[in-house]
């Protein structure tokens, strides 16, 4: 009997595009079905932006957004969006920074004003910006220096890949770093890359097109007009070595490894980029998958395993150049080499065997999955939107990520994992410091 | 060209006017066999939400942990790799999950797929059969996990905290260790499992793309069948919190301190859960709180400080939680202190109790905004004696709040004399700071 293929559904949110005269870009997109709205900023400036010198600056900088603006005191932001019933965040990537907030959607031009303020001026004050250097230290304490396992693979990760400075660094910052930034510097940061020309604002949800344009024009339609700044070449040769290094971490009870490879550029060639999404999946969503199946469940080398696009797990918000990753928790005293050498195996399996009969179209399903249950929270579907529109000019391509996801051929993913070769990958090794 | 700004301050918008809370439309049955369906309907994408809550207080810990690990990973007719291949084709998913309240079967899928879901459901729930080697595996698996948790800060002062209040309650352990995980043998989760899997008392929700009835009719189909009677177990309520010495669990080389302090707090329907739970937003259940503004943006001594009322089917409990670098762990208690005696002894501002207010009435209106939220909160009401419903009630009791109900909810729940506080940290470093504001007994850390 053939193999039952489940119909890949769609939606079919409706996106509205327009930019006002300062250069900033608009994506509305409505959606009735319950009185709530998400909106989100993204300006195009990341991790690799960075100078050197200021590694964190980013990240550092997001906070400071947070800190009062042209009319609003320190802590205002937060008690205007929670005291309207909302809640809010923000986060830095590698090629982008993101504000968002989601409401009630009485509240939609409470949050355009809030984010028009900040996007004419952050207040940047010596004692903020102490205070959020001090916040961003417990930060980095409490994700990576207290913990096991604290910033792996991402920060770890990419210096072994990578070369360069801007894709090489730790984003999160060295606290010598963080220490030394100032006042001037953020000045310099703001005025260069959160312009106008330089943003995205997106709002999905409970509202009426015309009213919200009126309001967003109301409210940003005076933010003074700066353009973006070219964003430099971030290119690096791939690797035709591999490169292996490792370092204990004194926390680790347990062995863990993680090996990535370039794959081709998410925007210019997403055609080519797509089949490594989706062998990602094929390699480690579930008990079903190549590599559960095999290193989990038969050789028990592994006690977890994770595969993914981007050093941040997601893999249609990164630009080039970026990887495909695996990683997996070994048992005590695990073999890494073997570990490694296993995936090498089932990788060269699948390029030369093909999958089996059904394997692909499972897979697909369940992305589709994944990909509506992500867009189901209207701040999923504003950030998603804000950031395919900064990196392509084409926020509707939401609506159609889960037919692409399915139209991805045996073919392909078998081509992609051909690539996947021992001399392009690094690999980064923890050596369980805390092992008993 | 550019328009220039408009001389003098900018003010805020006011607010539009607020929507109504609406509950969404659903239907319940209970089945013959003792199992509530209850449906959903949120057809915002054509996708459908699971979850099954299962009654399983006083289950063993070690056999639960393991029984949840194991649950599907095979039946007589099909293996653990065919269940999430069979799964993964109408892009379903299932897992299992335990805590000393209930068991947790949770997965989400296309709409197109609901029948086949609840047919696996049904074949793990009646069929689940705890091969051995695969038994095996996940035992290692599991100990390993319980190992990195056991290096986790979090979880060990989470771990304190619960022995610290619950003593001999059976919330006190809600972690087995790893030499009790190795002794489970599948005999062991098979006689559990038919013990205690069973659909009297179980709820099952779906939430999704579905017209409710037709759900329940799905359900019935497939889970009708589901039979077996065992035993049922009451949890004794929890104790009164004790307040006492602070307890300092001694974690040598922390580079921050984890401040823990177990409040008193009363369940759902009670009159004083809306009032306290405005005073624990002004206090430090949001970002716009006291505690937050005071130890993180004023003092940067935190990134993340939060208090949370957590509901049990057997107690309540407020428990702040704040992870603050280790030099300044003396003054972060004597700043969280002062912010919980000063609420406790003055009333709030009106405009605190105003945004208090509308944040826990803005809240519930987004948790109700996605299908994996309303699953999620009709789950937890469900297994609670408690129906959507109850949201509106709810909304109406936090509308009515006034600053007196606050005061005395502060008053009676939040004083700093009534509560257990636990650090975890460097003894070494931050033992004189905290001796020189209270009693402290020190314990080593459980590794």
């Amino acid at each position: 009997m053939a193999a039952r293929r489940s119909r890949i559904p769609a939606t079919k949110y409706p996106v509205e595009r327009f930019t006002l005269d300062n250069g900033l870009r608009v994506v509305l997109t409505p959606d009735r079905s319950a009185p709530v709205i998400g909106v989100a900023v993204v300006y195009d400036v990341g991790i690799r932006s960075e100078p050197e010198g200021r590694t964190g600056f980013a990240h550092l900088f997001e906070h400071l957004m947070f800190q009062g603006s042209e009319n609003l005191e320190k802590l205002a932001h937060f008690r205007h969006v929670q005291g309207a019933g909302g809640t809010f965040n923000g986060s830095t990537h590698l090629d982008y920074t993101d504000y968002f907030e989601t409401l009630p959607s009485n509240a939609l031009e409470r949050a355009l004003f809030l984010e028009a303020d900040r996007m004419r001026g952050p207040r940047l004050t010596e004692e903020n910006l102490r205070n959020q250097v001090d916040v961003v230290k417990e930060e980095i304490r409490v994700n990576v220096l207290n913990r096991p396992y604290g910033g792996f693979p991402w920060l770890t990760l990419p210096p072994v890949m990578f070369d360069t400075f801007p894709n090489a660094h730790d984003g999160y910052g060295s606290f010598v770093d963080l220490e030394s930034a100032t006042v001037a510097d953020a000045a310099d940061f703001f005025r260069r890359y959160y312009a106008s020309g330089n943003a995205v604002l997106a709002v999905s949800g409970d509202i009426d097109v015309a009213e919200a344009t009126e309001l967003v024009t109301r409210h940003f339609g005076d933010v003074p007009a700066r353009p973006a700044p070219q964003r430099p070449d971030f290119t690096e040769p791939d690797l035709t070595t591999e490169r292996r290094t490792s370092y204990t971490d004194k926390l680790a009870p347990l062995p863990a490894v993680a090996g990535a490879w370039r794959v081709p550029d998410p925007i210019s060639d997403f055609a080519g980029y797509l089949p490594y999404v989706v062998l990602a999946e094929v390699l480690t969503d579930g008990d079903a998958s190549r590599l559960v199946e095999r290193l989990v469940q038969r050789d028990r080398t592994v006690t977890s395993l994770g595969g993914y696009l981007g050093f941040m797990g997601d893999p249609f918000d990164v630009r080039d150049p970026t990887a495909l990753l695996l990683q997996a928790h070994l048992p005590p005293g695990g073999d890494v080499d073997k570990v490694l050498r296993t995936m090498d195996e089932e990788l060269e399996r699948l390029a030369t065997d093909g999958l089996t009969e059904g394997e692909l179209a499972r897979t697909q399903a369940r992305m589709a999955t994944h990909l509506l249950r992500d867009t189901d929270a209207v701040l999923g579907r504003a950030l998603r939107m804000a950031v395919l529109e900064q990196q392509r000019g084409e926020p509707g391509l939401l609506n159609d990520l889960p037919r692409l996801v399915g139209e991805v051929t045996e073919e392909q993913v078998r081509t992609a994992a051909a690539t996947l070769r021992p001399e392009r990958r690094a690999a980064v090794e923890v050596i369980a410091g805390a092992a008993r | 060209m550019t328009t220039t700004a408009p001389a003098g301050p900018r003010t805020l918008p006011p607010l539009g006017p607020t929507r109504k809370l609406k509950v969404p439309k659903q239907a319940e049955r209970t089945l013959s066999n003792g199992l509530t369906v209850i449906a959903v309907r949120r057809p915002a994408v054509p996708l459908v939400e699971l979850r099954l809550w299962v009654p399983f207080g006083r289950a063993h810990l070690a056999r639960g942990a393991m029984l949840s690990q194991t649950m599907l990973s095979g039946t007589e007719s099909m293996t653990s790799v065919q269940i999430a291949a069979e799964l993964q084709k109408v892009g379903g998913g299932l897992s299992a999950g335990v805590d000393p309240d209930r068991l947790m079967l949770s997965g989400a899928g296309l709409v197109t797929g609901l029948d086949r879901m609840l047919e696996l459901l049904a074949e793990v729930l009646t069929g689940a059969s705890y091969p051995s080697e695969e038994v095996a595996t996940e035992r290692d698996r599991l100990v390993d996990r319980i190992q990195v948790a056991q290096s986790q800060p979090a979880f060990l002062a989470r771990e304190a905290l619960l022995k610290r209040i619950y003593g001999r309650h059976p919330y006190a352990t809600q972690t087995p260790e790893p030499g009790q995980i190795r002794a489970v043998r599948p005999a062991a989760l098979r006689s559990l499992h038919s013990e205690r899997v069973h659909p009297a008392g179980a709820q099952l929700v779906v939430v999704g793309d579905v017209q409710p009835e037709k759900a329940l009719d799905a359900a019935e189909r497939a889970l009708g069948g589901w039979a077996g009677a065992g035993r049922t177990a009451e949890l004794p309520p929890t104790p009164p919190l004790e307040p006492g010495p602070l307890l300092l669990v001694d974690r040598p080389g922390s580079v921050q301190s984890s401040l823990r302090i177990a409040l008193p707090a009363v369940s759902r329907t009670h009159p004083d859960h809306a009032p306290l739970q405005l005073a624990n937003l002004v206090f430090g259940g949001y970002f716009s709180s006291r505690w937050v503004e005071n130890i993180r943006e004023d003092k940067g001594y935190t990134y993340g400080p939060h208090s949370v009322i957590e509901h049990s089917v057997a107690g309540s409990v407020l428990v702040a939680a704040a992870e603050v670098a280790t030099e300044v762990t003396g003054p972060a208690l004597l700043e969280t202190t002062y912010e919980l005696g000063r609420l406790a002894s003055l009333p709030p501002k009106p405009e605190e109790l105003e945004q208090a207010r509308q944040y826990a009435l803005g809240t519930l209106q987004l948790g109700m905004s996605t299908q994996a939220g309303l699953a999620a909160l009709t789950s937890a009401y469900a297994g609670n004696g408690l129906r959507l419903d109850f949201l509106a009630e709810y909304a109406a009791r936090l509308a009515k709040v006034t600053i007196d109900d606050v005061a005395r909810a502060a008053a009676d729940y939040l004083a700093p004399a009534r509560a257990a506080v636990v650090v975890l940290g460097d003894a070494e470093r931050v033992t004189p700071g905290l001796a020189s504001l209270t009693t402290v007994r020190t314990e080593p850390v459980q590794q």
